[in-house]
């Protein structure tokens, strides 16, 4: 009796968990372990040779001058790129959420971006970056605009920017918006009544009652951004000369295409470390803000 | 007073879509410019097209395959999305309804490796699947794509399904149904909701994946669309015109299906981002 009950046990795993978990086990658990193993050897694609190595490859890491300062510019990206976005989204959401005529559509409307994927989103800033801003530039005699900002560091480096927060502002737009209609409306009214202005509302009443909100979309953003790799292929191929290779780019290109797999991974690895540090600490700390309304 | 009120209202609403109207500029210049020759492109980028011609798109659609790119990646979401959420459904029910200890730890594992950015995992898996002689061929990219959605997809399901009373099925169960059919016609159909979320979030993410193809499919008749748009791009880089009719041609199957869903959609996203 126990026998076949056990038997039809196994059965119904089999069926209901077995194709799910063998994807999930050959596609994420084995390659997450065998990247851990492979960042400790001197794996060689042409050769198929393989060593233990030990630490070596983190320490090539830290020794990677050129990597070490991608990651810097990522950071710098990073932190541009969410703050930007979140900016932007916050006060958008806000003036969407107060029952206007027609924001449906506007919200519709901000959320069009999102659709688009990161190569052809990446070519189409691309196109404007290259062409249509230094044909203003030129017209007008805006120095600015007057060559690419694709061809140098500090604007290509700002053209990144731009077109990662156009993208985010309509998605993370969408969480604050969720975020805004569970505010009371009585405590809001209250407020007003009370005389508080517009901003002493956002500043005591919206930004605290919305922190889970603000706690989700700065950790969407700080992910999303940290491991941009689309529209950094598209809009600025890492040129001029390798200076605006995020740090995606870099381990793609580390392991594809100089054949380092083993300092690649740790590359990936220590990447992975630090998108996570950063983006736990900032969920610690500003979970700690939070008022129950 | 009321009058005035209504005077700031519509001030503020039209400040709005002046906004919303300045931030899709960068679609609106690139659709104004498809139409024009790359010529009358460089010489004026702010203009109206005098004349709609569609000679971009044709050579576009000819020299990016569009075709091809197109049913390969309507092939693989299409295909992948539907597997992903009929085999999470099964598991996140399998996890709800079956307490054991192997249940657990999966179901663990997964919530874990939600975490876990494609980064870290993209080097050992073309290493691995390429040793097999496996990668190039759409089956083992759906493959993955299941592997990589299933986590999500359970998590989902299971917090549904945990809502779900317990009564419905066993009343089937008594009658003598077995567990699979009981869960086909009885579980799943009260799983449309999060069948929504879980779809619109599947498909823009497939759909406009560059990353994970690009390190799996390696010929050009295997080519998503996303991966045509970057050869296209790559090699005519001079010729601007037919690149902008390809970039909106690209853009207008996800833009006609959110036109049609985009209550859908927003729900989809608001739900899939608060879990």
């Amino acid at each position: 009796m126990n026998k076949k009950l056990s038997l039809k046990n196994t059965g119904t795993f089999l069926v209901f968990g077995g194709p799910s978990i063998f994807a999930f086990t050959a596609v994420v658990i084995i390659p997450f372990i065998v990247g851990l193993y492979l960042t400790f050897t001197n794996w060689d694609v042409r050769t198929g040779d393989s060593s233990l190595i030990g630490f070596g490859n983190y320490l090539e890491v830290f020794r990677d001058k050129v990597f070490l300062s991608q990651l810097w510019f990522t950071l710098k990206y990073v932190l541009f790129t969410v703050v930007i976005a979140n900016v932007f989204a916050f006060f958008i959401a806000l003036a969407l959420t107060r029952g206007g005529k027609g924001e449906q559509w506007l919200r519709t409307g901000f959320f069009t971006p999102n659709l688009v994927g990161g190569i052809v989103l990446g070519y189409l800033w691309q196109t404007l970056f290259s062409q249509v801003l230094p044909y203003l530039g030129n017209k007008y005699g805006w120095d600015l605009f007057q060559t690419s900002w694709l061809t140098d560091t500090g604007t290509a480096f700002w053209a990144l920017i731009i077109a990662t927060a156009w993208q985010l502002v309509g998605y993370l737009m969408i969480i604050y918006i969720a975020g805004f209609t569970g505010v009371p409306g009585d405590v809001l009214e209250a407020a007003s009544i009370d005389g508080a202005g517009r901003y002493a509302v956002i500043r005591r009443i919206i930004l605290p009652l919305t922190v889970p909100a603000i706690v989700i979309c700065i950790f969407i953003s700080l992910s999303r951004s940290f491991l941009t790799y689309d529209i950094n292929l598209a809009l600025t191929k890492g040129g001029p000369f390798n200076s605006t290779e995020l740090a995606t780019y870099h381990i793609v290109q580390k392991a594809f295409l100089s054949n380092q797999y083993g300092v690649g991974q740790a590359e990936a690895v220590v990447l992975f470390a630090v998108v996570a540090i950063i983006a736990l600490t900032q969920s610690y700390l500003l979970k700690k803000l939070e008022v129950e309304s | 007073m009321k009058g005035n009120q209504r005077i700031l209202s519509g001030l503020k609403t039209g400040s709005l879509y002046l906004l919303l109207l300045a931030f899709l500029t960068p679609f609106l210049l690139i659709i104004m410019n498809s139409f024009k020759t790359t010529q009358q492109f460089f010489e004026s980028p702010l203009s109206l097209p005098t004349t709609i011609n569609f000679k971009n798109y044709a050579s576009a659609f000819e020299n990016m395959d569009f075709m091809q790119g197109f049913m390969n990646s309507l092939i693989i979401t299409g295909i992948s999305v539907f597997v992903i959420i009929i085999f999470s459904a099964m598991t996140g029910y399998l996890f709800v309804r079956y307490k054991w200890k192997v249940n657990a730890i999966l179901f663990f594992l997964m919530l874990a490796s939600m975490a876990l950015p494609f980064q870290v995992l993209m080097i050992p898996m073309v290493m691995l699947y390429g040793n097999m002689g496996l990668l190039n061929t759409k089956l083992t990219l759906l493959f993955m794509y299941l592997g990589f959605g299933v986590p999500f997809g359970v998590f989902t399901f299971h917090g549904f399904i945990k809502g779900i009373p317990y009564e419905l099925e066993e009343s089937a169960f008594i009658e003598g149904s077995s567990t699979l059919r009981t869960f086909f016609s009885i579980v799943l159909p009260l799983l449309k909701p999060v069948f929504v979320t879980l779809l619109v979030l599947d498909v823009l993410w497939i759909w406009n994946d560059y990353l994970l193809p690009s390190l799996v499919l390696l010929s050009p008749d295997q080519k998503t669309l996303p991966l045509s748009t970057y050869t296209f791009f790559s090699s005519y880089s001079v010729d601007y015109a037919p690149l902008m009719a390809g970039l909106i041609m690209t853009i207008i199957p996800v833009l006609v299906i959110y036109l049609f869903l985009q209550k859908q959609i927003i729900k989809g996203i608001t739900e899939g981002a608060l879990k």
